[in-house]
């Protein structure tokens, strides 16, 4: 393996990362406004309160790892997704002031304000995610300099929109474990009866899916038939997918969460390693394709960058570790909450 | 017509010029509540718990604001300037993806013991968390300008043909960072991070002296405060200095517009302040002779380097960059003058404004003065970017070359608009947010560490 594939690899796990931690957060956010009682969606709201926002450092260190280890990459998706990504760095914002604003002054109409700001930042963060990533799929038309060549209503086509309910759906019933993991009493009744249209509504986005991407993404199924073994990955997805309703109606939420964070990371991992080495694909000009060798940094970047991961993830992980540890168990309601 | 570089110009400036109103907040009031907390676990007084607690609620609210308008900013050198991406990523990309790694998650990971964690962690936990937080704080602070003084002179790179174009690529990580700028820059930017906090604290206790509420905690801030104002505010004239040095050397045209200076030659004035008169080519103001040759090298009869020895298109704008010069350096003068004016009050024992009118008027200066600093630390920036133009990077890329090809004017202006009205949304709530918590002001708890004696020493105006 070398340099460019392990920042291939390294890059893919902290978008992982990001999307199984701030999924959740996502999630939660997504279903903020089906609580109904002041105190109940404070609960949801610290939930994740002492962790959203580290979950969200995974992918500005996604985002300057991507510049560092493929500037071709970054600036081309970037300024290609242009303005899709700023609604998204939109959403993103209002869902973080909407958490820290929201709980800070009693007024009816403020709290109800910074709920739907939670709530929509939530549900279209998610849904601009899962577009970007359909896109990238589908593949996107750039010239030889591999420069975005589409307009912004162009990455708006049904295979992206229905990637983007996708991952809503993926995060809704992630967030709904969690959320059950971190309640108690009537309102986790009531989270626990959201869980199961939630696995409904994903494995239908999700079946969809996989069918359109079969029946119109060629590059995805080429890549399959070269490499059998990835049905072991596919199959592994299916197998942690069925494998949440029966641990919930099992009522150990726990591992019904860790087999909803292998969903995400095996969905993940099939589309590294269907898309590997390509970064973004050039549609229909296939030619201009940005992959790990076209769009990387200099062998010696690669390199230090290596060192520095090497110092700083063990670190990362372990703190990230330990502050989960700290804030394990339900939800209670302090001075000091949102 | 705007064109898109003016426009991702005006962009970066207005996204980064408010990102930078919160984290010179949370560099220094980290550095503030470790002092802070320090003192409670050393002490057991109530009420520097009390004003922990109160101090940290806050930084919670200027950090929610600074990760919100920070994370535009992360991307926005790919949205807006991808062929400047492109040219810098192999250098820039790793100080970028560093911060990621051993600042922010830092910061936000033990914020999270800071914030919420008060009753899950014993005390020394709990200080040992607020000092990572205010370690994490510096080490963004130190990344970013590793970034951002490569862009200003550059270092340990070469230039490599590649693809149809040429981009820099690493020579040596530790001359990246080392850069010639990065050290000087980065002790003047801490230090403006200091003062922006100190005269915060400063300020809200000034407040609160004057409306008499809080007294023994307001003194007990303020003290703290202004330590820390009056160190910070005279280092920043060393610092500032030895960063003008900086500039003489590697960025001549930056220093000549800074003083105006059109024509190369020994004995170069230094104005205390002045309007460029950009046709005529000369400043109307008040100079003192041979000054900049002795401060830029020591010695009278060294020439200066003019704006003469470059071409038109080579030149900053003028105006602008002497302008915020010369009002930083003022603003730094009172702010020496106002850690003073504090100082002397906390000598003569003067808190308590009940008919002193004078004193009074003293405080509400104080209560005041929390303006200066952040103003100073925008004008640095101006001065610092504006007069890196026209370059993007110091003498090597054009700002104009440094665009995004895919993106139109039309999406930019679009994406200026969304964020100028989302940053004054954000910014008037965080303010109507901020004055609220100052007017509920620190709570102190009647836990078993308030001993009657200590509660009762001040007398009326306490809690
Ligand atoms: C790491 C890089 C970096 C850092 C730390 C900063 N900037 Fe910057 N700034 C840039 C990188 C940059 C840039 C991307 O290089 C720009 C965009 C256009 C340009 O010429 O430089 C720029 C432009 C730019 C301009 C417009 C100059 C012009 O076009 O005439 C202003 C006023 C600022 N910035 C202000 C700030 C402030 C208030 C900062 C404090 C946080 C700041 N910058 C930090
Ligand atoms: C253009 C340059 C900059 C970029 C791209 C940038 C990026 C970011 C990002 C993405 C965050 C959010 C991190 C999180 O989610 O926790 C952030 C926060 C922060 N940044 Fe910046 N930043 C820039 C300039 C600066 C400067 C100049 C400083 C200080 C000298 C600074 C200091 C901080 C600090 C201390 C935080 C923590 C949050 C806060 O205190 O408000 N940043 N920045
Ligand atoms: C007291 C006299 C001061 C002098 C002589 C001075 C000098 C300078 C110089 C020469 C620069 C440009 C550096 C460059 O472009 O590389 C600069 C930038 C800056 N100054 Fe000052 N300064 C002074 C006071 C202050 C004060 C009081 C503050 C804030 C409270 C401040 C905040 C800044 C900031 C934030 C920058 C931009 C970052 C940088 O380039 O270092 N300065 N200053």
């Amino acid at each position: 393996m070398d340099l460019n594939a392990v920042w291939f690899v390294l890059i893919g796990i902290l978008f992982t990362g990001y999307a199984v931690l701030d999924g959740f957060d996502l999630g939660v956010g997504a279903l903020h406004l089906l609580a109904r009682r002041d105190k109940d969606r404070r609960v949801l709201l610290n939930a994740i309160g002492p962790v959203w926002d580290g979950n969200e450092v995974w992918l500005v260190t996604g985002g300057g790892a991507l510049f560092a280890a493929f500037p071709e990459a970054y600036a081309t998706v970037f300024s290609g997704f242009y303005i899709a990504f700023f609604l998204f760095l939109a959403a993103l914002v209002f869902r973080a002031v909407s958490i820290e604003f929201r709980s800070k002054l009693p007024w009816r109409w403020w709290r109800a304000t910074w709920d739907v700001g939670f709530c929509l930042g939530s549900l279209i963060g998610g849904l601009l995610l899962g577009v970007a990533l359909g896109n990238i799929v589908w593949g996107i038309p750039l010239n030889a300099e591999g420069v975005y060549t589409g307009r912004f209503i162009d990455l708006l086509h049904p295979y992206a929109l229905l990637a983007g309910v996708t991952s809503v759906a993926l995060f809704m019933m992630h967030g709904a474990i969690y959320l059950h993991l971190k309640t108690e009493g009537a309102l986790q009744e009531q989270i626990r009866s959201w869980i199961r249209p939630c696995i409904i509504f994903f494995v239908l986005t999700y079946s969809l899916l996989s069918l359109a991407t079969l029946l119109y993404v060629p590059r995805a199924t080429s890549a399959l038939r070269g490499q059998p073994w990835l049905f072991a990955v596919v199959v592994l997805t299916v197998l942690a997918i069925a494998n949440i309703p029966r641990e919930i109606f099992g009522d150990r939420p726990g591992r019904a969460f860790l087999s909803s964070c292998a969903t995400i990371v095996l969905l993940m991992a099939l589309f590294g390693l269907n898309m590997y080495p390509v970064l973004v694909p050039s549609e229909p000009n296939v030619a201009h394709s940005l992959d790990i060798y076209r769009a990387a940094s200099s062998q010696q970047t690669l390199g230090i960058m290596l060192i520095i991961a090497g110092i700083g993830m063990p670190l990362v992980l372990a703190y990230t570790a330990s502050i989960y540890w700290i804030f394990r168990g339900k939800v209670r309601l302090t001075e000091t909450s949102y | 017509m705007m064109d898109v570089a003016l426009l991702s110009r005006v962009q970066f400036a207005l996204t980064a010029a408010f990102h930078y109103v919160f984290p010179p907040l949370t560099i220094g009031l980290g550095l503030m509540l470790v002092v802070m907390e320090w003192r409670w676990l050393r002490t057991g007084d109530a009420d520097y718990r009390a004003m922990t607690r109160f101090w940290t609620r806050i930084f919670g609210l200027v950090f929610a604001v600074g990760v919100g308008s920070g994370i535009v900013l992360e991307f926005q050198f790919g949205t807006n300037w991808a062929a400047y991406s492109r040219y810098v990523g192999d250098v820039f990309g790793s100080a970028l993806a560093a911060e990621g790694i051993f600042a922010f998650f830092l910061e936000s990971g033990f914020l999270a013991i800071v914030l919420f964690g008060w009753d899950r962690v014993r005390p020394g936990v709990h200080f040992l968390a607020t000092c990572m937080v205010c370690l994490g704080a510096h080490f963004s602070a130190v990344w970013i300008i590793v970034a951002n003084s490569w862009q200003q002179t550059p270092a340990g790179f070469h230039l490599v043909e590649r693809g149809g174009g040429v981009r820099a690529e690493i020579t040596s990580f530790w001359e990246l960072v080392l850069n010639p700028s990065s050290v000087d820059r980065l002790i003047h930017v801490v230090l403006g991070a200091y003062l922006a906090s100190a005269f915060l604290v400063i300020s809200v206790s000034a407040y609160y002296l004057v409306k008499g509420r809080h007294q023994r905690l307001a003194v007990k801030s303020m003290k703290i405060g202004l330590v820390l104002a009056l160190f910070a505010s005279l280092a920043q004239w060393v610092s500032g200095h030895s960063s003008a040095r900086v500039v003489v050397e590697h960025q001549p045209a930056k220093l000549a517009a800074m003083e105006g200076l059109y024509r190369t030659g020994p004995r170069s004035p230094l104005h205390l302040f002045g309007w460029v008169d950009e046709r005529g080519e000369r400043v109307w103001g008040l100079a003192v002779p041979g000054a900049l040759s002795l401060l830029a090298h020591g010695r009278l009869d060294a020439p200066v380097t003019g704006l003469d020895q470059f071409a038109p298109e080579d030149r900053p704008p003028i105006q602008v960059t002497f302008q915020a010069f010369h009002l930083m350096v003022f603003v730094g003068a009172m702010l020496v003058a106002l850690s003073a004016l504090g100082c002397w009050l906390w000598w003569r024992k003067l808190w308590d404004p009940t008919g002193r009118p004078w004193v009074r008027a003293a405080l509400w200066v104080l209560v005041l003065a929390v303006v200066l600093p952040q103003m100073a630390n925008q004008l640095g920036w101006i001065v610092a970017e504006v007069g890196r133009q026209p370059w993007i990077v110091y003498g090597l890329l054009r700002t104009r070359d440094g665009l995004s090809a895919a993106v139109g004017p039309g999406a930019v202006a679009f994406s200026l608009a969304l964020f100028a009205a989302i940053y004054l949304l954000l910014f008037a709530l965080f303010l109507m947010l901020l004055d609220r918590k100052i007017r509920e002001g620190p709570v102190l708890e009647a836990g078993p560490e308030v001993s009657a004696e200590r509660a009762g020493r001040r007398g009326p105006g306490g809690e």
